[in-house]
């Protein structure tokens, strides 16, 4: 099946504005302004099943339908801080096809009666950064943003907003409080963006590869695009392969795809033909699943995935091999969140930073005991913090202990 | 001074953001105030803090909580190798190490010449071209994929050359 939102694979310069034009770029969104009420372009992506992509997998549709439409003007971001480790996808979108995602945007924009967008890049992607700077000035030049599209009412500007390295600023609310230009601390929920947002009026939040299939959603139908995957969760995925597999990268594949398919068929095997010990699903905030047969046949959709006791999430999949100790796993995944928790709850902020001396003191000399203390810790922290980043640190910590019980008891002293 | 040197730049950050969003410019600010000495002086605060009517301890504030912001001289460029779980399975922890040795400093420190500080980072979302860096200087941020120890000194003697 070719690609529906890598579509740079087969069409190598659809980053030319003429070429994603040739290819019915835009087609979509100009018949949306000009022969759509904005609630009909929420109503095909509400009944194509689109779920969020960015790791929460909410309905897409709906989530724009929640716009508060007394209170003015709206706003519509994109979330395109990519950071979570394993997660590599929204870069190659914005890279290879970025009018189909800046397309995309406009739509979403359009729907909910937005004028301004911005997307909020992760400053790391610099680069990036200046090649979009240029896509929508090439959108304007073209008549696909500024004011008065197509002959109609309705205007649009989309801006371009660098971070500057703070993994939290994927936190829906907390990228809203640092494109405000303060410290990415997530803000109290409810309200939701959709009610209270950014500037404290309505806005609209999603994740790149969300918008990327909104154009293709509307050119093709919603029925097309439920036509693809599964019943609880339609359409494709990109899925971010990487750790112990020959070959790493994405695979933009059908929901429902099982993890042996994925990993085996697209992604080659294991390194030295080693066995698959664990897979973490969602990166790093991941529980760890451990791997046999069944749970290599797997079909991979939000909701059979949570039968493996795991959330797929942005679908980031890390595969760890039998060569891989477990305590050192879990130092590595308490580290990052110790150092990207951003000091607001305290259970986040003490918790990671008790967790990371307990999985430092397993490297070297720890007890069985310290492992008990850790677990207990990571439990503590539980259901207490204000966002998912508290929740995130803990779900390595926990499911590895938990389910790898033994190679702790092995590795430390009793 | 920010506002004298850089009318134009500063006056195109400040359009993209609504009059009651204004605040929202201190980001792209001090990237522009960070262009030239690949750090953020205590002037430079004090100037955003008066263009954006807002004070100088909310600017400093904002410039210790994100790490691509910077409030001491280091080397010309920040080479910051990113260690995270995905990357240290396909060997960047050793790759790191032996990095140290070959430029004879330990993680966190700069060379001799002022020229290179070498630092582990979070994931740069580039998990499937480990090990992997970028490097923070003069001509922005740049991502650095598939190294390995020769191709990293070979691209230091590069920048070396283009900035002397």
């Amino acid at each position: 099946m070719s690609h529906i939102l890598l579509r740079h694979r087969e069409i190598p310069d659809i980053n030319n504005l003429n070429v994603y034009t040739k290819n019915g770029g835009f087609a979509a969104f100009k018949n949306a302004v000009t022969k759509m009420k904005p609630n009909e372009v929420t109503d095909v992506v509400k009944n194509s099943g689109l779920r969020g992509r960015g790791g929460a997998g909410f309905p897409t549709g709906m989530k724009w339908s929640f716009i508060d439409n007394k209170n003015w003007p709206h706003y519509v971001v994109a979330n395109a801080d990519e950071s979570e480790p394993g997660t590599f996808k929204d870069r190659e979108i914005m890279e290879g096809n970025p009018f189909q995602f800046l397309e995309g945007l406009a739509l979403a924009s359009y729907a909910v009666g937005a004028n301004v967008a911005y997307v909020y890049l992760r400053g790391e992607f610099w680069e990036l950064g200046a090649v979009l700077d240029q896509k929508i000035v090439e959108m304007e030049e073209a008549g696909y943003l500024g004011d008065k599209l197509f002959g109609t009412d309705y205007s649009l500007r989309i801006y371009n907003h660098l971070g500057a390295g703070a993994y939290i600023c994927g936190e829906e609310t907390a990228l809203l409080e640092s494109l405000e230009g303060k410290r990415g601390q997530p803000r109290v929920r409810p309200p939701f963006p959709p009610a209270v947002g950014l500037y404290g009026k309505p806005t609209i939040i999603n994740n790149v590869e969300t918008f990327a299939n909104v154009p293709m959603i509307l050119a093709n139908g919603a029925e097309w695009y439920k036509s693809i995957g599964t019943s609880d969760s339609a359409g494709v995925k990109i899925f971010s392969l990487s750790g112990r597999v020959r070959k790493p990268g994405n695979y933009e594949l059908p929901f429902g795809t099982t993890f042996r398919d994925l990993i085996y068929k697209h992604g080659g095997g294991v390194q030295d033909s080693r066995t698959v010990k664990a897979i973490m699903p969602a990166g790093a905030s991941s529980s760890l699943i451990p791997v046999d047969d069944k749970v290599l046949d797997t079909p991979m959709d939000y909701a059979t995935v949570r039968t493996l006791g795991a959330d797929l999430g942005s679908a980031s999949i890390i595969v760890i091999d039998d060569t891989v100790s477990m305590k050192w796993l879990i130092n590595k995944t308490v580290h990052f969140f110790k150092h990207e928790s951003c000091g607001k709850c305290t259970p986040c902020r003490e918790g990671t930073y008790w967790m990371s001396h307990l999985t430092e003191d397993l490297q070297h000399n720890g007890s069985t005991g310290d492992v008990d203390l850790l677990l207990n810790v990571a439990k503590q922290m539980q259901g207490k913090c204000l966002c998912a980043l508290g929740e995130f640190a803990t779900m390595a910590v926990v499911t590895g202990i938990e389910r790898f019980r033994k190679d702790f008891d092995n590795e430390v002293r009793a | 001074m920010l506002l004298k040197k850089y009318p134009k730049e500063v006056q195109q950050i400040l359009s993209k953001y609504p009059p009651e969003g204004k605040r929202s410019a201190v980001m792209p600010l001090l990237f522009l105030a960070q262009r030239e000495e690949g750090y953020v002086n205590k002037a430079a605060m004090q100037d955003i803090a008066k263009i954006l009517d807002i004070t100088e301890t909310d600017v400093a504030s904002i410039v210790r909580f994100y790490t691509l912001y910077h409030d001491k001289k280091a080397g010309k460029y920040h080479m910051q190798v990113c260690t995270d779980l995905p990357c240290a399975l396909r060997g960047a922890e050793e790759f790191l190490d032996a990095l140290c040795d070959n430029l004879g400093i330990e993680v966190g420190e700069t060379t001799s010449d002022r020229f290179l500080t070498l630092e582990a980072v979070t994931c740069l979302a580039a998990c499937d071209k480990a090990p992997m860096f970028q490097t923070q200087g003069p001509d922005g941020i740049k991502y650095h994929e598939n190294m390995n120890v020769d191709k990293t000194m070979g691209l230091i003697s590069v920048l070396k050359k283009s900035v002397t």
